[in-house]
């Protein structure tokens, strides 16, 4: 992720290509450890479909339309802080960084009223309410918290590493020239969304 | 030095973005509305087909891969094939049990 830089004079190397493509490889391994998780999803469902449509009733579909477009809204201005860097528009970067924080933040919050909903309802993992349900009801809500759970903690990864890019900025480490940083925790962010695009509909649009 | 004007290239417009992301929006919209209909087993592919398109989207415009090396393109087309290999031999272990 780092690209390597040695300053020998006024001359600078480094390889921001090859830092990209890191970046990329590191995104491949997220697609299979996401792969393997739909994978599992899809026998399931093919195996339960009817449990697996009505478990997902349970879900707040309003809800979860409205977190898709808060994550997509959080993927643009992300693109926009490196447009605006690119153009040397160091304050609205910022802004753009600390409005793709607080989306970010935004999304959680959401997903914790929407959890402690289901919690409410006494649906939780190894509950007697779920433990109660049927085998395929009780699969559907075991992916639904390990998907959507795992798809959380890679929203507070990101909400930390573009913390970290907003620090840079601000220190004037990541510049006009030199914004190769930024662009990683652009791609790493629109991972996290291109993920939850099909997390979306897989669990709360089969009714 | 190439790769550095492109980019230079790209960042002229605001509004490419913005149009993707009201493409994105509508997108979703579409995908609840389909899914509030009852087309029956067409349900899971119109949904699917949707999301596949939603991450086109930003794979080719947000992430840039348009403007990137060809290696790039490459690279993401192997890496969803093999993704794709695991779901098509996963399958047929599983229908012929």
């Amino acid at each position: 992720m780092s690209s390597t830089e040695h300053i020998a004079g006024t001359h600078v190397h480094r390889d921001d290509v090859g830092s990209r493509m890191g970046m990329w490889l590191f995104l491949f391994t997220e697609l299979i450890l996401f792969g393997g998780m739909f994978i599992l999803y899809s026998v399931y469902r093919f195996q339960y479909a009817d449990e697996f449509h009505l478990a997902a009733k349970e879900l707040n579909t309003i809800m979860g339309a409205f977190n898709t477009a808060v994550l997509l809204t959080s993927s643009l201005t992300m693109v926009l802080a490196i447009i605006a860097i690119q153009r040397d528009q160091k304050v609205l970067s910022i802004l753009m960084q600390l409005i793709t924080i607080f989306l970010a933040l935004f999304f959680l919050v959401n997903k914790y009223f929407e959890w402690t909903a289901k919690f409410h309802h006494g649906i939780y993992p190894g509950s007697e309410e779920l433990l109660s349900k049927s085998s395929g009801e009780i699969l559907f809500f075991g992916l639904y918290y390990v998907m959507t759970g795992l798809h959380g903690v890679h929203v507070i990864v990101g909400m930390v590493l573009i913390a970290v890019m907003t620090r840079m900025t601000r220190k004037d480490i990541i510049t006009k020239d030199s914004y190769v940083r930024l662009e990683n925790a652009g791609l790493y962010w629109h991972l996290v969304d291109i993920i939850w695009i099909f997390l979306f509909p897989l669990f709360y649009l089969i009714t | 030095m190439v790769k550095h004007e492109t980019h230079q290239e790209h960042s002229h417009s605001y509004s490419i973005y913005i149009l993707v992301w009201l493409a994105l929006m509508a997108l979703t919209a579409i995908t609840v509305a389909v899914a509030g209909m009852n087309i029956g087993r067409y349900t899971i592919a119109t949904a699917l087909i949707i999301a596949s398109f939603k991450a086109y989207l930003v794979l080719t415009i947000f992430m840039h891969l348009r403007s990137e090396s060809k290696t790039f393109v490459v690279f993401v087309i192997v890496a969803i094939l093999f993704l794709g290999i695991s779901f098509v031999l996963l399958f047929s272990d599983y229908s012929f049990h």
